[in-house]
């Protein structure tokens, strides 16, 4: 299909648009500083300041913010539509959060000034530590880790530091088959070997398994990871007595939180007997993903870990302060205290919505996507056909007798205005097409996304080629992935 | 039938209805009943203060961030591992667009060609900065950043290599992060204190050389402000064997001297909140990350890269997966995932902005009134500045009375002074490491000398 660009490759409202060097003019400038009021410096060595300088453009103000502009409308986003990624919880993002995150009072804080000048700031971290804790059933937080694998990486380092502290930091790590690859991957960068741990035909982890690789293991085992709910968007129901089981091994029991969408107050993790969780800010807690981060990880323990957490932690009293005397902390994750003005957004989001905003989202998020499980179960696979939590996973198993797989059943629900649901994970369910609505979409959109499904199902079997060259419409076509990697250009070919 | 608690949830009840009859539940408590098992419920709500309306929320806020004083809003000469400069009107705009903000990170290159060819910019701006070949697309921050390089240095030397020298004055907690990282004792950490003159001594760099180091790394512009001699470190380094990693404190140093690509850094690693990031009480900021084409295989975090379509079109993707967690699982390179996407933008906006000339005269602005004020602070009697080497825009100063009580004492008058070292080094209590920048009016810099004249030993009395 193709289309007929104008001579400089627009198209209506689809400008095309060079790389921002392309751009640039010689001698343009977008930037003003006020007259210089002190004598230039004659201190510095000639020899060591720079002759050539960086290849950086040279912009008006104007060039900046229409290239920008354009750029922003080739992207996707939760403002424009609905994006049914499972596992990442895209619902929509406040814009008061934006707003109070952008007070002065908030973005012109030095890490390093005085405590008694940033009460404010530390009261508002207490209160998003505070909260995190009742919603997680977990006792005390850091506020620190700057994303998800970030907690991830925090949580495993206590877990490490405190069986250090009772003699033996252990060798393994247990991991369903179903984890997110950040769980082996951050169990690896905090020197452990990872057990992989098959689920039940129920999709869910089981005590016997856990029990199995406990006696076989020993005190070899630090502790399980474990995804709640599972990344099937299964409740893990058997937890307490595997949490048990791990306990009674000498292990430590982490919770990925990168569900907790589905559990606010309905159940609490800490109350199942996890040990320690991160919390992705950026999904559970309506801060927007900026096309891959500034997210937030904050990490929840239970008091007895509570020692081991980052230091510094928030001392509560009429003045707050700062503790910085943690002898048994595994010190500092990042600099300063973490991705503050992620924090400002979270702490917004529960203030606004309140306990029972929270209860409520979970509640609608769980009724939104058994509501597609149930209406997409009719043209599509359901791999774990009963009730789910917050997100269901399909497969492409009816369209793959028509040549048609998932990739090309995600790439057609672009042409249709739509953002792909999460593929190929997780990689226990074949060609898994993995959807979480969240409670922000209406029935209207629930129902926009079905009859889409519902569509290109038809298609798969009337016409699957359209399938296999989608997307047609989009601003770009499929993209040659294989050549990327193989001549990598990582970088502007300047003179080109 | 549950109430609406919060408008940001679409569903009517009539809609909540018919839901659950296609679901086939009478309502949502049995839906979770079959879900959840009832001794796993939590059975009561959740202890937190009940919903508020948006002017509400809005005034909460309000007092809670009038209850700070902002630095950003006095005169502000602290810095140590976080920088104000002026960042320009249109970035905040730009930044804010929803189009950027509510993006997921750009798995689906089809409709996320604005973030990849943002990110691509981005990644190479930085190679211009730095003078290095390849950049990724950002890691959380500096300190984490560093920790990175070391972990990719440890992987370059295949485990043959074990060792790390973090050599003369890298920030403290930056430090303090790798001592947290290096948890898991895959990379023993070598630490080497800055000589006299505030700078790496070169005899005890060479001491700790040998066959075992991966890396040795060092910070330029340092912690206490001074320009390192990179050329003879990267010397030394080179002819033993290792690779050498070069933090940068504030990356606009790279605009006004030689950058660490150009003096033989093998990865450059700096602090990106400069670039046009709000100070926000220290995040999001932004890690960079830059090294050596072939060592891209072994470097963390994501990468973009260029391609064509199916049409034959420029466009960008997310390339060498293979090094990442989502692939590799536990073979991975790191196990970063989400990272700094948006503030990689939004720094790629400001030099898109400030260009080559502007990074250049911000740059040389810091520098000249930071000199000033070293110059005025040094004729202060009862103060001193002990370093005499090359330095960028921040220079330690000493005191006649504790440090923190000069802070203490201006914070009044809203003027940030700067940071006593003894936040970091209990000892040094009569050091204070002050900064200055463009942003710094010459009415601030005279203002600060003024006041800290205040705290001079009386002429006649006790020196």
């Amino acid at each position: 299909m193709t289309r007929p660009f104008g001579p400089n490759g627009t198209l209506g409202l689809a400008h095309e648009e060079p790389v921002v060097f392309a751009r640039s003019v010689p001698g343009r400038r977008g930037w003003s500083l006020p007259d210089p009021e002190v004598a230039a410096a004659d201190d510095l060595d000639p020899a060591t300041l720079r002759a050539v300088p960086p290849r950086l453009p040279e912009l008006g103000e104007l060039d900046v913010v229409r290239h920008y502009t354009r750029l922003s409308q080739w992207n996707y986003s939760v403002d424009a539509g609905f994006y049914p990624l499972g596992s990442c919880t895209m619902k929509y993002n406040p814009r008061v959060n934006e707003d109070i995150a952008s007070l002065p009072g908030f973005t012109g804080l030095h890490p390093q000034q005085p405590v008694a000048s940033l009460q404010g700031a530390l009261r508002l971290m207490a209160e998003l530590e505070d909260a995190l804790a009742e919603i997680t059933g977990l006792c005390a937080v850091t506020l620190q880790p700057s994303a998800g694998a970030h907690g991830e990486y925090t949580g495993v380092a206590i877990i490490r530091a405190a069986l250090t502290a009772r003699g033996n930091p252990r060798s393994k790590i247990l991991v369903p088959e179903s984890a997110h690859g950040t769980n082996p991957a951050t169990a690896a960068i905090c020197g452990y070997q990872i057990v992989a741990l098959p689920a039940g035909p129920d999709g869910l982890l089981h005590p016997e398994t856990v029990a199995a690789a406990m006696d076989t293991l020993g005190d070899e085992v630090a502790g399980l990871m474990v995804t709640h709910p599972n990344t099937l968007g299964l409740y893990e129901r058997n937890l307490p007595a595997i949490c048990e089981i791990v306990h009674r091994g000498g292990g430590l029991v982490y919770g990925d939180g990168a569900n907790l969408n589905a559990l606010m107050g309905v159940a609490r993790p800490g109350d199942v007997g996890i040990d320690v969780m991160h919390i992705n800010l950026h999904k559970t807690f309506s801060t927007p993903h900026g096309g891959g981060g500034p997210g937030a990880g904050p990490v929840a323990v239970r008091a007895a870990l509570a020692q081991f957490l980052p230091r510094p932690v928030i001392r509560r009293g009429r003045e707050l302060s700062l503790d910085w005397d943690r002898p048994q902390s595994i010190g500092k994750v990042r600099s300063f205290f973490g991705n503050f003005g992620v924090l400002v957004r979270a702490w917004t989001y529960i203030r606004e919505v309140g306990g029972t905003g929270l209860a409520e989202a979970s509640r609608l998020a769980v009724l939104n996507a058994n509501y597609l499980r149930v209406r997409l179960g009719r043209a599509f696979q359901v791999a774990y056909d009963r009730p789910c939590m917050h997100e269901v996973v399909l497969t492409d198993k009816l369209q793959r007798d028509h040549g048609v797989q998932t990739m090309d059943i995600a790439k057609r629900l672009i042409d249709l205005g739509y953002h792909p649901p999460t593929v190929y994970f997780p990689l226990v369910v074949p060609h898994a097409i993995m959807v979480e609505p969240t409670e922000s979409e209406s029935l209207a959109e629930l129902d926009g996304f079905v009859a889409a499904m519902e569509q290109i199902a038809r298609e798969a079997v009337e016409d699957p080629g359209l399938l296999l060259g989608a997307p047609h419409v989009s601003f770009r076509r499929r993209l040659d992935e294989v050549a990327a990697a193989k001549s990598p250009v990582l970088t502007y070919p300047f003179g080109e | 039938m549950p109430e609406r608690c919060s408008k940001y949830i679409p569903a009517t009840c009539g809609e909540v209805r018919h839901m659950l009859e296609v679901v086939g539940y009478p309502g949502i408590d049995a839906l979770l009943a079959d879900l959840v098992p009832a001794e796993q419920r939590l059975g009561r709500p959740l202890a937190l203060p009940g919903p508020m309306s948006e002017p509400e929320v809005m005034a909460l806020g309000a007092a809670l961030a009038g209850a700070n004083r902002p630095a950003a809003a006095g005169a502000c000469f602290l810095g140590a591992g976080a920088y104000r400069h002026h960042i320009p009107a249109a970035i905040h705009h730009l930044a804010g667009r929803g189009e950027f903000l509510t993006a997921y990170t750009p798995y689906q290159p089809e409709i996320s060609q604005g973030t990849l060819q943002g990110i691509f910019e981005f990644q190479t701006m930085v190679t211009e900065l730095f003078g290095m070949d390849v950049a990724n697309a950002s890691v959380y921050d500096g300190a984490t950043a560093l920790a990175e390089a070391l972990f990719m240095a440890h992987r370059v030397g295949r485990g043959k290599r074990s060792r790390a020298v973090l050599a003369g004055a890298i920030h403290p907690e930056h430090l303090e992060v790798c001592c947290t990282y290096g948890l898991a004792r895959i990379v023993a950490l070598d630490s080497l204190a800055p000589g006299a003159d505030g700078r790496v001594s070169l005899t005890d760099l060479d001491a700790k050389l040998g066959p075992d180091v991966c890396c040795v790394a060092v910070q330029s512009p340092n912690f206490l402000g001074l320009i390192e001699d990179l050329p003879a470190i990267a010397a030394r380094v080179h002819a033993a064997g290792a690779l050498l990693v070069v933090s940068v404190s504030d990356p606009h140093a790279c605009a006004l001297f030689q950058p660490p690509g150009e003096l033989g850094a093998d990865i450059v690693i700096a602090e990106g909140q400069p670039l046009g990031l709000p100070l926000s009480m220290g995040g999001p900021y932004l890690g960079l990350f830059a090294t050596r084409n072939d060592l891209v295989r072994q470097m963390p975090g994501r990468l973009v890269g260029r391609t064509t379509d199916a049409d034959g079109r420029t466009g960008f993707v997310l390339t060498l997966a293979t090094r990442e967690q989502h692939i590799r699982r536990e073979k991975a390179t790191s196990n970063i995932c989400t990272n700094q996407g948006l503030n990689a933008l939004q720094a790629a906006m400001y030099m898109s902005i400030v260009g080559p000339a502007g990074l250049r005269e911000v740059a040389e602005r810091s520098h000249a009134h930071a000199l000033h004020l070293k110059r005025a602070v040094a004729a202060l009697p009862g103060f001193g500045v002990p370093h005499a080497g090359p330095f960028f825009h921040e220079f330690v100063v000493t005191t006649p009375v504790p440090a923190s009580e000069i802070v203490q004492g201006l914070l009044p008058v809203g003027v940030f002074a700067g940071l006593p070292l003894s936040r970091y080094f209990p000892e040094r209590t009569h050091e204070l490491l002050v900064c200055a920048t463009e942003a710094n009016s010459r009415a601030e810099l005279d203002e600060l000398v003024r006041l800290l004249g205040g705290f001079s030993p009386r002429a006649g009395g006790a020196a």
